[in-house]
């Protein structure tokens, strides 16, 4: 193996159902493993949490967007109108901040969208064109009607032997290695 | 075939509209003072409005959690982009100076000179790109999973690597669903205020102005309501003969077109009052312009158009109070034309009466159309179309993942859906 430079990334058992999948994920964690994932074509209810993942920072990353859009807006048109290129117009205020609204919430929703997306694409590592799980020529069903629990070599309780059998022991279908070619 | 070239036909018609429009400038249209506007904005507040149903199908209905949206969201949002293009199209090349258009965005010029961020045709600017914008994105986040679907299934290389591109290697991991459909909630909830707003920017577009007739409060709800009335009219278009052509009655089902056509009863209605509060308000305002004008609706040169309005937008759709006629599809494929032509007709009733009749009786006109009016219009329509068919021939017209979850849902009991 390490002749072809290529390193074991994991080990990876298939499921035909996602409850099949969920309680295994729940099984391997409560067997102690901590570098479990899991893949899905459609999101499944539990599963985030089941391979110990609670916590993103969309929600946070779209907020910050929310305002950074919305206090640029305010801004920008505040300093066009009232310092850079100040017309008077019959006397009226400069700051006429109620005409400044619309422009405001349309960049507030415009630097939310934005962050929310790029936000969640860059979270989740993509694009990422090569990823080791793509070696195991099963996998392309994950996007069809399969589904996979992955056990991650860097795991400390990781032993290729041991892991496929636990693997073995959940009812997994096709139990392969998951090897990362450099 | 013969259908391909006919459209690629009417595409051409647009380019030959407007490339000549270019040579020749705006003087080849109808429009002359005082009737500024015609076509072209009575084509982008039609085109725009159009838009509007895809968002509200998958943003609002989303929030609501009506699981019945799964089966049309996807091409109601691609029907929303590309009603957006043609929109966006109209303003562009109405300014008469169209390589011009970046003097509209805020850019530091070495002439020193800003936009008027006080007027509503740059607040016009904001709304409909950040509306293309978020329309675009919202789309391609639903589509992600589906791209790599169709990457793992595609039998070529070349489709392996465009699709590969696309979707960017989505591994369909637990922690990638799980930002995922955050991220799309988010942007579920921010579509939904956008929505609104926009429909409501292109109101101010005449609301703001004193022009009798436009001067009202009650614009922008009933502009609101309008988009989306004529919104879902041409999402029952194009689902009637696409789901005939592509065998999707299993996925469009009869309940969905009913559901749609309930939704045009309900907007239908509310368009119905604003016309209502339109003729009150001339009245008990007492403002002898505005009330002038409510005439000029009723008996003006340009009142069939008002009655066809009203025949179009509120007579004929009553008829779906009836079961019968929500349930028939026939009838709802010319209903929902019928609306599609009474909602064009209320924005050229709005623009051309109030234009040809404002306060003095020298600044009175007329309006008709030229054939390059048409031509461009008939052109928009033809682009349209050739989007939708292009997008329904190369992508995947139904959200495959949702549709996977909730057949998988279904099975299991856990959301009722019939």
């Amino acid at each position: 193996m390490s002749e072809r430079r290529s390193q074991l990334f994991g080990v990876m058992g298939e499921f035909s159902t996602p409850e099949d999948l969920l309680a295994a994920t729940k099984k391997a964690r409560e067997a102690g493993y901590k570098h479990v994932e899991a893949y899905t074509p459609f999101p499944v209810e539990g599963l985030a949490e089941a391979v110990g993942f609670r916590w993103t920072a969309v929600p946070l990353l779209t907020l910050m967007g929310g305002v950074g859009g919305g206090l640029t807006g305010f801004g920008l048109q505040y300093w066009v109108a009232a310092i850079t290129y100040p017309i008077n117009i019959g006397g009226r205020p400069l700051n006429s901040w109620p005409a400044f609204i619309p422009v405001t919430f349309e960049l507030t929703v415009l630097g939310a969208s934005i962050f929310a997306v790029f936000g969640m694409l860059a979270l989740n590592k993509l694009p990422q064109p090569y990823h080791p799980v793509f070696n195991v020529e099963r996998f392309g069903q994950a996007s069809t009607d399969k589904f996979f629990l992955c056990i991650e070599a860097r795991d400390p309780k990781f032993d290729l032997v041991e892991t496929s059998k636990f693997l073995q022991s959940l009812h997994a279908q096709h139990v392969n290695e998951v090897k990362d070619e450099e | 075939m013969a259908f391909g070239i006919c459209l690629f036909g009417i595409v051409m018609v647009l380019n030959l509209a407007i490339g000549w429009l270019f040579m020749k400038g705006v003087g080849i249209w109808g429009i002359n003072i005082p009737i500024g506007w015609g076509f072209a904005i009575v084509n982008f507040v039609w085109w725009i409005g159009i838009g509007h149903a895809g968002t509200l199908i998958s943003a609002i209905l989303f929030l609501l959690n009506q699981k019945w949206r799964t089966s049309i969201n996807r091409f109601a949002e691609a029907m929303t982009l590309f009603a957006v293009a043609c929109a966006g199209l109209f303003p562009l090349i109405h300014t008469g100076r169209p390589w011009m258009a970046y003097y509209m965005f805020p850019y530091p010029s070495t002439m020193g000179i800003w936009p008027q961020f006080r007027s509503p045709l740059i607040w016009d600017v904001f709304a409909v790109s950040t509306y293309g914008t978020v329309s675009l994105l919202f789309w391609f986040v639903g589509l992600l999973p589906d791209l790599a679907t169709l990457r793992d299934r595609a039998k070529q290389r070349w489709q392996q690597v465009i699709f590969g591109m696309l979707s960017m290697g989505w591994r369909g991991s637990a922690r990638h669903w799980h930002r995922y459909q955050s991220a799309y909630l988010l942007l579920a909830g921010l579509a939904t205020p956008l929505v609104l707003s926009v429909h409501t920017v292109v109101s101010f577009d005449f609301a703001t102005g004193i022009v009798p007739g436009w001067h009202t409060t009650i614009f922008p709800p009933y502009f609101v309501a309008g988009a989306i009335y004529s919104g879902f009219a041409m999402v029952l278009t194009l689902a009637i003969p696409m789901r005939k052509a592509y065998g999707l009655e299993g996925f469009i089902t009869l309940r969905h077109l009913e559901q749609m056509a309930k939704v045009m009863l309900a907007t239908g209605l509310i368009v119905a009052y604003g016309y209502f509060i339109e003729f009150f308000m001339a009245f008990y305002s007492g403002n002898k312009f505005d009330v002038f004008l409510a005439k000029q609706r009723l008996h003006g040169p340009y009142a069939p158009f008002y009655y066809a309005l009203i025949l179009c937008n509120i007579l004929t759709p009553q008829l779906l109070w009836f079961k019968k006629v929500r349930r028939n599809i026939p009838a709802l494929f010319v209903m929902s034309l019928i609306i599609n032509t009474g909602m064009w007709l209320e924005r050229f009733v709005i623009v051309v009466i109030s234009l040809t009749r404002d306060f003095m009786p020298s600044a009175w006109g007329r309006y008709s159309a030229t054939v390059w009016d048409y031509a461009t219009f008939v052109g928009t329509l033809g682009l349209f179309t050739m989007l939708i068919f292009l997008f329904v021939r190369g992508l995947p017209a139904i959200a495959i993942s949702e549709m996977r979850e909730l057949v998988h849902e279904d099975s299991h009991g856990s959301e009722g859906h019939s």
